[in-house]
């Protein structure tokens, strides 16, 4: 407790405020204009604003880098609006026009001084593509100035957007975001209008063979927001009317959307092609790991670095199981070649074994050391994988080689929808798993662990047995991805197994919800999904995974789609407030002593 | 179940010897063999190597002489976690990181200086002016952290401030990949001091003198600001007690952003040192010896500061002595690939036998 959390310290904080009001709205123009133009300059110094700017939304008019820009000058609007939301519109207008212009010269100003000197050999980023981007093309003195205008604009645009009724302002989000979606993925979406004449008219009435129409953008703003509208009016009356549900009526419900999910996972490969396929491979290895690391994080809350050494070993030994060549340990022993269905089974007992001996040393480590320690171990997984001393048995630095894809009654699995159906198999039944363990006493006694150790032990809790079982069982999820990793790429180097893959699985738990298994998939299908669709970025991907992880910390740290326990425990002050009522807490109390 | 069994080694008193085998569990077994694992490899692989006699004196001598370079590089970020942890109890997991931007900063003015002739000219006055650069660079970044990701924190218990911390740390690499690149960059030679003398037939690089030297000036000076200034006596006061600290009138929100500063000060020298030792820049370069400093500030005992420096020579000179005096012995082929592994299971030793370090003995169990 420090003394700015002195609730009468604060009171005379404010107070001091509230007296030099003079002061306050132009530091508040200053600080959000500096904050949005730095925001402007960050992205175009990184290299990104560029590369946004190589996609259209709609061909020839906006890139999505011009629509960042724009996204500043909302974003400076917005801010300004929601720091003063208690003064009259009009002086809240001209703060924003003036914060929005600020933005504007600070970029402006950037230009300018790239103009003047080239600073290309220290920030690779800036260079003259950048400039003329920066000035739409208009050269230096007008450039700038559109750039001020375009910001005050824009920002003006974002206060206003503040003032429209909530239904409004969503319809009109949905609609941009569909045409942003539209824009963006314009190549896939048209590889997926392929088939029919129908949906091949409809393809030429939105699309050119380059990317959205203008006339295609208003027709997808006008259907989407039109949808939009139609639901949410739809959605107003009828929450009106229905009583809530009872429960095994929204049983039933959540497993009908259960059974449409699913069935749409097994239908878009096979219409949208392969790449599609292989991303959601991807995506479905690491919703394969994410629930194994969450059984570890979410559920024991044992915070597992070295998650990837899990991986690796699955990956591994599938590889050196079936693998055809002299790496393989049937070149070389008794052990006979294995196909992928035989290894599978070993490749995740060996794992839940290296998961057991891994736990044992860390059994009486904690909190953040833990993070540590298992980091450390994964990084002696990965220095002995790399090293010469490893290498007659694991192939060192080329890895092992020409590792045979799965086949079904002489059916080869060869391409990437077809191993995605494999994954998608997999994910299935671990999912069910990982389900069951959650709600069993195993997951119950994990929980318990998680909040605190020592209680649950005094409450005759094994730690040793339910530790080590989370990170044996944790590392059955990770063997069995990483088996089916080692078919997808024929071939398994030390470098695949780096600490990032621990990072990623860990942003993808943190991002979707800890605990939560729906959490993992959208975890999964947002931090691994999204960057391999859009392609070009890839390399901006963990930049993302780090502003994620603090951004999440810091405004939604339940995630996207949180376990309901842990949403009450991060919301838990309002809940104490209700249950105060003195009814409410005998009926707890009953409930608590059945 | 007992606690006995999660703190393996501790016979209890009063109990004989056949009573304390009954209570041994699996654990503890487990446990009595990584610890004999290691402790075999380390003296049978030290017998191999010794009775071997493939290296002489002079060798072993540019081992230590390394191992204590690099060690003194190590003490100097193991400061700054120390620091941090003592006063807020957090991993400041992008400390590493904090490093690299010194060391990146510090790059563009050492070459520009390389390119003008100053570097060669005036080599005191040019690494003076590339200190200079490289910690105000990696101090404003170290406060800017605390400022955006670990403030909001301050009374978060759990794992969060690791989670931020570790986001800070990615967003940090990627941050100057993106704005730098991502290729290695190799720093200009420091001509004056890439020679060597010889003192009694061992080989002296100066560049070593060099950091050592640096490096103890630094600490020094370091240890007199937290032992002999207000500020120092503050951050001791926090790191002992926060709330009693702020009791007495202390601003913990102006200490903490001291300690950041300190740890900002000491991680772009360390920086500028570790590139001028090993000749090139990456954005990865951070992670690493951030990681294993943190190892030597455990193992000195988190929270102390004469112990993050212990323990940070303690670790450079295992790692640089250890690969051929361990792994030599016992026959395994290129030793040096495993130093790595050297650094990496002292660190986990030292955490999972000795948490609280060879100095602390009060920071690592509240939160730990």
């Amino acid at each position: 407790m420090t003394a700015e959390a002195d609730p009468a310290l604060t009171v005379l904080l404010h107070d001091s405020e509230r007296t030099d009001d003079g002061r306050r709205v132009p530091r508040r123009i200053l600080s959000t204009g500096l904050l949005f133009g730095v925001i402007g300059i960050y992205v175009a110094i990184i290299g990104l604003l560029l590369m946004l700017h190589g996609r259209w939304i709609i061909l020839g008019v906006i890139s999505l880098g011009q629509a960042t820009l724009m996204a500043i000058g909302l974003g400076a609007g917005i801010t300004i609006a929601r720091r003063g939301r208690a003064e009259s519109r009009a002086s809240l207008l001209l703060q924003s026009v003036l914060a929005g212009a600020l933005a504007g010269a600070v970029l402006a100003l950037l230009t300018v001084i790239m103009g003047l000197i080239d600073l290309r050999t220290i920030f690779i980023a800036l260079s003259r593509p950048l400039a003329k981007m920066l000035t739409f093309g208009q050269g230096q003195p007008i450039g700038p100035l559109l750039l001020i205008l375009g910001g005050a604009l824009f920002a003006a645009s974002g206060t206003l957007l503040t003032w429209l009724p909530s239904r409004g302002r969503r319809v009109l989000i949905v609609g941009v975001c569909a045409v942003v979606v539209a824009g963006v993925f314009q190549e896939l979406i048209q590889i997926m209008m392929q088939a029919g004449a129908l949906i091949g008219s409809v393809r030429d009435l939105l699309y050119t063979w380059d990317g959205l129409t203008v006339q295609g953008a208003v027709i997808v703003f006008v259907v989407a927001s039109a949808v939009a509208a139609l639901l949410a009016a739809f959605a107003g009356r009828k929450r009106s009317v229905v009583p809530i549900l009872s429960s095994g009526a929204q049983r039933r419900r959540q497993a009908i959307w259960l059974a449409i999910v699913f069935a749409a996972l097994v239908v878009l490969p096979l219409v949208a092609g392969s790449y599609i396929g292989q991303v959601m491979m991807l995506v479905g290895l690491y919703i394969l790991m994410g629930m194994g690391l969450n059984l570890e994080i979410g559920l024991a809350g044992l915070l597992d670095l070295g998650f990837v050494a899990f991986f690796a070993v699955g990956a591994y030994t599938t590889a050196l199981l079936t693998a055809d060549s002299p790496t393989a340990l049937a070149s070389y022993t008794m052990i006979p070649h294995l196909s992928f269905w035989g290894a599978m089974p070993i490749a995740v007992t060996m794992s839940v074994i290296v998961g057991v001996l891994f736990g044992v040393p860390v059994l009486g480590v904690r909190g953040d050391y833990l993070a540590v320690a298992t980091m450390g171990l994964g990084e002696i997984v990965r220095v002995i994988v790399l090293s010469d001393f490893a290498a007659p048995l694991l192939g060192g630095a080329q890895g092992v080689l020409q590792i045979p894809r799965p086949s079904i009654f002489g059916y080869e699995l060869s391409g990437p929808v077809q191993l995605f159906y494999l994954t998608l198999v997999a994910s299935t039944v671990a999912a069910y798993f990982a389900w069951r363990l959650e709600n069993s006493r195993l997951g119950r006694a994990w929980m318990a662990l998680r909040d605190d150790e020592d209680v649950a032990q005094a409450l005759g809790i094994s730690l040793v047995r339910s530790k080590l079982l989370a990170y044996g069982l944790g590392a059955a999820f990770a063997g069995l991805a990483g088996s089916i990793f080692a078919t997808m790429v024929a071939s398994v180097y030390p470098s695949s197994f780096q600490l990032l893959i621990s990072i990623n699985v860990l942003a993808l738990i943190i991002i979707g919800g800890m605990g939560s298994l729906p959490g993992v998939i959208v975890g999964a299908a947002a931090l691994v999904g999204l960057p391999e669709l859009l392609r070009e970025f890839g390399e901006y991907r963990y930049l993302f995974y780090g502003a994620v992880l603090i951004i999440m910390m810091r405004i939604r740290p339940e995630g996207l789609w949180p376990s309901p326990v842990r949403r009450r425990e991060l919301h838990s002050d309002d809940q104490i407030l209700e249950m105060e009522e003195p009814e409410e807490s005998l009926a707890l109390a009953r409930q608590v002593g059945e | 179940m007992s606690t006995s069994t999660l703190t393996p080694g501790l016979p209890a008193p009063g109990r004989t010897f056949k009573q304390n085998l009954a209570r041994l569990t699996f654990v503890d077994v487990a446990l009595w063999t990584l610890r004999l694992l290691v402790l075999v490899v380390v003296v049978g692989g030290t017998i191999g190597t010794l009775i071997n006699t493939k290296y002489g004196v002079a060798q072993w001598f540019d081992f230590i002489m390394f191992g204590v370079t690099i060690g003194s590089i190590y003490a100097q970020i193991a400061l700054g976690y120390t620091m941090v942890y003592g006063v807020l109890r957090l991993i400041n997991f992008a400390h590493g990181d904090i490093m690299m931007t010194g060391a990146f900063s510090g790059y563009f003015i050492a070459t520009s200086f390389d390119r003008s002739g100053f570097l060669g000219a005036h080599p005191v006055l040019a690494v003076l002016g590339t200190l200079a650069v490289s910690v105000t660079v990696s101090t404003a970044i170290a406060v800017l952290a605390e400022r955006v990701a670990y403030r909001p924190f301050r009374h978060v218990r759990g794992l969060a401030p690791l989670i931020c911390a570790i986001g800070v740390s990615f967003f940090l690499e990627q941050t100057f990949r993106g704005m730098f690149g991502a290729s290695v960059k190799s720093y200009p030679d420091l001509h004056w001091a890439s020679a060597s003398f010889s003192v009694a037939g061992l080989n002296v690089p100066k560049i070593d003198l060099l950091v050592i030297g640096c490096a103890i000036i630094s600490m020094t000076v370091l240890y007199l600001v937290i032992h002999h200034t207000k500020m120092g006596t503050a951050i001791r006061a926090v790191s002992e007690d926060t709330e009693a600290a702020a009791l007495m009138g202390i601003d913990v929100n102006r200490v903490v952003v001291f300690t950041f500063m300190l740890g900002g000060v000491m991680a772009g020298i360390a920086g500028v040192f570790y590139a001028f030792v090993f000749k090139q820049i990456y954005f990865y370069m951070g992670f690493t010896p951030g990681i294993k400093a943190f190892g030597a500030a455990v193992l000195g005992g988190i929270g102390s500061v004469p112990g993050a420096m212990i323990g940070g020579f303690f670790l450079g000179i295992v790692e640089s002595v250890g690969p051929t005096l361990f792994f030599d012995g016992i026959g395994i082929p290129a030793p040096y690939q495993l130093r790595d592994l050297i650094a990496f299971t002292l660190l986990i030793m030292v955490l999972i036998f000795r948490p609280n370090g060879l100095l602390g003995e009060r920071l690592a169990k509240p939160r730990a």
